[in-house]
């Protein structure tokens, strides 16, 4: 019978991989660049932190535990503000919105700017 | 602030005179440094720090349920036959006015599956976000401005 902690760090690598799974079949799936950033950045994020929380808690290790900690922050800090980012960028270089777009605020805006 | 760093303070003296290096201690030592200046009140004049700190838990607290219930969604969407999404890109008249809060935001609401901050205007009055369920404009907009825009107005006002 497997500790309690164990199951726990099973439970939470499962979760992280099969996340980043998904996020991998979305960036298959969905229709155009800004959903896939959007599966990309998000799910990835929770998928990573999940797993390396899992780590840190495999190890227990005040030094590891340090370390996951910063993994998170940094990854919680830095990833929104790429993302943010390369979808600005694509927006700029008039990369389109799906068909499926209902509404765009922002096309008024930029027009005008142009 | 300041309060805070008394606290922070207050922890490592903590720590160094118990001389047990762990996490739980310094949970430990923060919490009784928070009773000591707590007791302290009357000495530290007007501040906010006891007001903000439990909110700022709590905001933390609600911010990770609505990542992961939001995650959940965006992931069924990927996989599920029936598609659910309705994608658009809203404005979200802004509230915030400092760049620091305006960045937070921006963070906050790109950290949120479903959705992704565009741009932001230049007089810095409107937030450009891509959203994946707008089954109404207002509703995105509403729900921007009384979730993660008025936690960070509770704590940074």
């Amino acid at each position: 019978m497997p500790a309690l902690s164990e199951i726990l760090v099973m439970i939470l690598l499962g979760v992280g991989g099969l996340f980043c799974l998904l996020a991998a079949a979305g960036i298959l799936l969905l229709p155009d660049v800004y959903t896939r950033m959007q599966a990309a950045s998000k799910a990835v994020t929770f998928g990573a932190t999940t797993i390396v929380l899992a780590a840190a808690l495999h190890f227990g290790d005040a030094g590891v535990v340090a370390r996951c900690l910063l993994v998170c922050v940094f990854l919680f800090v830095t990833i929104p503000a790429a993302s943010h980012l390369i979808a600005r960028a694509a927006y700029r270089a008039r990369e389109p919105l799906a068909p499926e777009t209902m509404i765009d605020e922002l096309a008024e805006h930029t027009d005008r700017r142009r | 602030m300041k309060v805070f760093l008394l606290n922070l303070l207050l922890t490592a003296l903590w720590i160094a005179s118990t001389a047990v290096f762990t996490y739980g201690n310094a949970l430990l030592g923060f919490a009784v440094g928070f009773l000591v200046l707590w007791w302290l009140r009357p000495l530290l004049g007007s501040t906010t720090f006891f007001r903000k700190l439990p909110l700022a838990l709590w905001f933390s607290l609600l911010f990770l349920w609505e990542v992961l219930k939001a995650n959940l969604r965006v992931a069924w969407d990927v996989v599920a036959p029936r598609k659910l999404r309705r994608l658009g890109v809203v404005a979200v008249p802004l509230d915030v006015t400092t760049d620091f809060e305006i960045a937070l935001l921006a963070n906050l609401l790109t950290l949120t599956p479903g959705s992704l901050c565009l741009d932001v205007s230049e007089d810095r009055r409107t937030l450009y976000v891509h959203e994946m369920f707008v089954d109404d404009p207002e509703k995105v907009r509403r729900q921007i401005k009384q979730r993660p825009e008025r936690w960070i107005l509770a704590l940074f006002r």
